[in-house]
């Protein structure tokens, strides 16, 4: 369903483009040839948007598909998807196979789009770094399940990572509400849940991001909650495969 | 990014038709061209070894044509001549020429679905705003149009070629099965159920090789169970005990009786012993260094009692088979067209 358009038809194909993991094309086709192809098999195509930006990228439109870089081939398919003006654009893992400067490239012209066009983007990454600086929402999977659901800013808000002695993770999972706990020789990482509560950091304990109190949590909900309040439409979601 | 709510126009959605399919024309053309070029480029080269040797063989056959007064000895010689020149070089040729709809389907018909998998350019061709179904619809039906037609331009040819053969007197009629799938509707409609076997394999299959080994495995299994078991009951055989069996029909099988019970071969070789003659098959006989001149077995056992019992079917019945047999492949064609789109439709990912 698209705003109320059922799946498949003719209104819901219009308003969904999709990148692939890999970003598919017919390698055998040249860049003009996939435009080409692209506009016949849609209703809308912006073939003036997306010669254009080919033009930027310096991607050659008489090039064979196959004959493009990992990271051209990527932005050719992400030009294809977003010269149809699509309402929603939903990227599977796009960046996988990129180089950090393509990715950021990739991204830059995700970003562009969603100012200009307004256009919403559903994307599939393991790349959390790249995800806090872009999405609004995030869905955290693990082993096919929802591990954490919420606004990015309500995310980082309520959730630290501690590092300490291994020896003390006993003592601050009877206080805490840990999430995840990682056992790195040495020094064990702990995800923690706060909830907004604040309070000294426990003894031993070292802050990792922002500043933040820490105060005794008497009753950690268990099993603990898995969600922070949902206000906003999904935006962004993460897939561990 | 901005959270972005576009509200649903349902009045200007509902008018919204799907995206024409003339445009899938391109499309269709632009990603199968080459393989059209095959299919031409294998029809072409059968045309041209076909005319070439076919044109040959009618000139030869003009002086058996010409030969007057027809069915004297003179004029049995040169058509005799004729056949034992041309005939043998026919039947391999034929028999060839039995894998162009299996070469189709494994070539044209297959990789059609298959490419997109092992590429997995589906995920593109699929989502985009001409819809799945669609897509696979225009993609298999002009080619489809296209395969039956070059196979039915074919067929004609194929006529041209053997009537020489025919006019000659050789045995076999246009129901022997290497020539009954060659011509008429048959080959147009083998050439397009092999073309939906290959679509449908692709879909199941995934993969290209495997998808045309199952493709050539399906249609030689179909046209194998077709021409045995299927086609000689498309109506019922006529029996005859006239050892004279009519020309150019379709021989099912022959059996010997005596006294109304089946006679075994040993039954009929006793019997033959005596002029040195050896039944390898109820039709056909060997004779020996000791056989008298001028003897014909078939009418030496029927005058020792024995009753040649033959069930064929007529060449009168050509026609009528052809329809029944290209009426019913176009069915299969279509019903499994229909359900390689459907199982386009049905594909989650």
């Amino acid at each position: 369903m698209l705003g109320g358009r059922p799946a498949g038809s003719p209104a819901a194909l219009d308003g969904i483009a999709f990148v692939a993991q890999d970003a598919p094309l017919y390698k055998n086709l040249s860049a003009a040839d996939m435009l080409h192809l692209t506009r016949n098999l849609n209703r809308r195509f912006d073939q003036g948007y997306a010669e254009a930006r080919l033009g930027e990228l310096g991607i050659p439109l008489r090039r064979k598909a196959g004959q493009l870089s990992g990271g051209q081939q990527a932005q050719l398919a992400l030009t294809l998807a977003l010269a149809r003006r699509p309402r929603l654009l939903v990227l599977d893992e796009p960046m996988a196979m990129l180089d950090p400067l393509a990715r950021h490239d990739f991204m830059a012209t995700v970003m562009t789009a969603v100012a200009d066009d307004g256009v919403s983007v559903v994307l599939s990454s393991h790349v959390l770094a790249e995800l806090e600086r872009v999405a609004d929402y995030l869905i955290l999977m693990s082993r096919g399940m929802v591990q954490v659901a919420g606004e990015v800013d309500d995310l980082l808000a309520c959730h630290r990572v501690l590092t300490g002695p291994a020896a003390e993770v006993g003592r601050y999972a009877e206080e805490l509400c840990v999430v995840h706990a990682r056992n790195g020789g040495a020094q064990a990482y702990l995800l923690v849940r706060t909830n907004g509560t604040t309070g000294p950091v426990p003894p031993g304990g070292r802050r990792t991001r922002s500043a933040w109190k820490y105060s005794p949590w008497p009753t950690c909900a268990s099993p603990p909650p898995r969600r922070c309040p949902v206000r906003r439409a999904p935006r962004i979601l993460n897939r561990r495969r | 990014m901005t959270t972005l709510t576009v509200p649903a126009r349902p009045d200007r959605d509902a008018s919204l038709r799907p995206v024409p399919w003339r445009r899938m024309a391109w499309v269709t053309w632009r990603q199968h061209r080459l393989a059209l070029a095959g299919v031409a480029a294998l029809f072409g080269v059968a045309a041209v070894y076909l005319l070439i040797t076919g044109l040959q063989m009618h000139h030869a056959y003009a002086a058996v044509a010409a030969c007057r007064p027809a069915g004297s000895g003179t004029c049995r010689q040169v058509a005799g001549d004729f056949l034992n020149t041309y005939a043998p070089g026919v039947g391999p040729v034929l028999g060839l020429l039995q894998v162009i709809p299996a070469l189709i389907g494994a070539f044209a018909g297959a990789p059609l679905l298959v490419r997109e998998f092992e590429a997995g350019t589906f995920r593109y061709a699929w989502t985009q705003g001409f819809g799945r179904a669609r897509w696979t619809i225009a993609k298999l039906a002009p080619l489809a149009v296209a395969v039956t037609v070059g196979a039915g331009a074919f067929s004609v040819l194929v006529s041209w070629y053997v009537q020489p053969i025919w006019g000659a007197g050789d045995d076999n009629g246009p129901l022997y099965p290497t020539i009954f799938d060659l011509r008429g509707v048959a080959l147009a409609a083998w050439t397009l159920a092999a073309f939906a076997i290959g679509g449908l394999a692709g879909i199941l299959i995934r993969r290209v090789i495997p998808a045309m080994f199952a493709t050539f495995a399906a249609w030689a299994g179909l046209a194998f169970a077709t021409g045995a078991f299927l086609r000689p009951h498309y109506e019922a055989p006529l029996t005859t005990t006239n050892p004279n069996v009519p020309h150019h029909v379709w021989v099912i099988s022959q059996l010997w009786t005596r006294g109304g019970q089946p006679a075994s071969l040993s039954m009929i070789n006793q019997t033959l012993h005596a002029v040195d003659i050896q039944a390898v098959t109820p039709g056909r006989f060997q004779p020996g260094p000791a056989t008298p001149a001028n003897i014909d077995p078939v009418h030496y056992l029927v005058q020792h009692g024995y009753t040649q019992l033959t069930t064929y079917q007529p060449d009168s019945r050509f026609w009528p088979f052809q329809w029944i047999e290209g009426g019913w492949l176009l069915a299969l064609s279509l019903l499994l067209i229909a359900a390689t789109v459907w199982l386009v439709r049905r594909r989650a990912t």
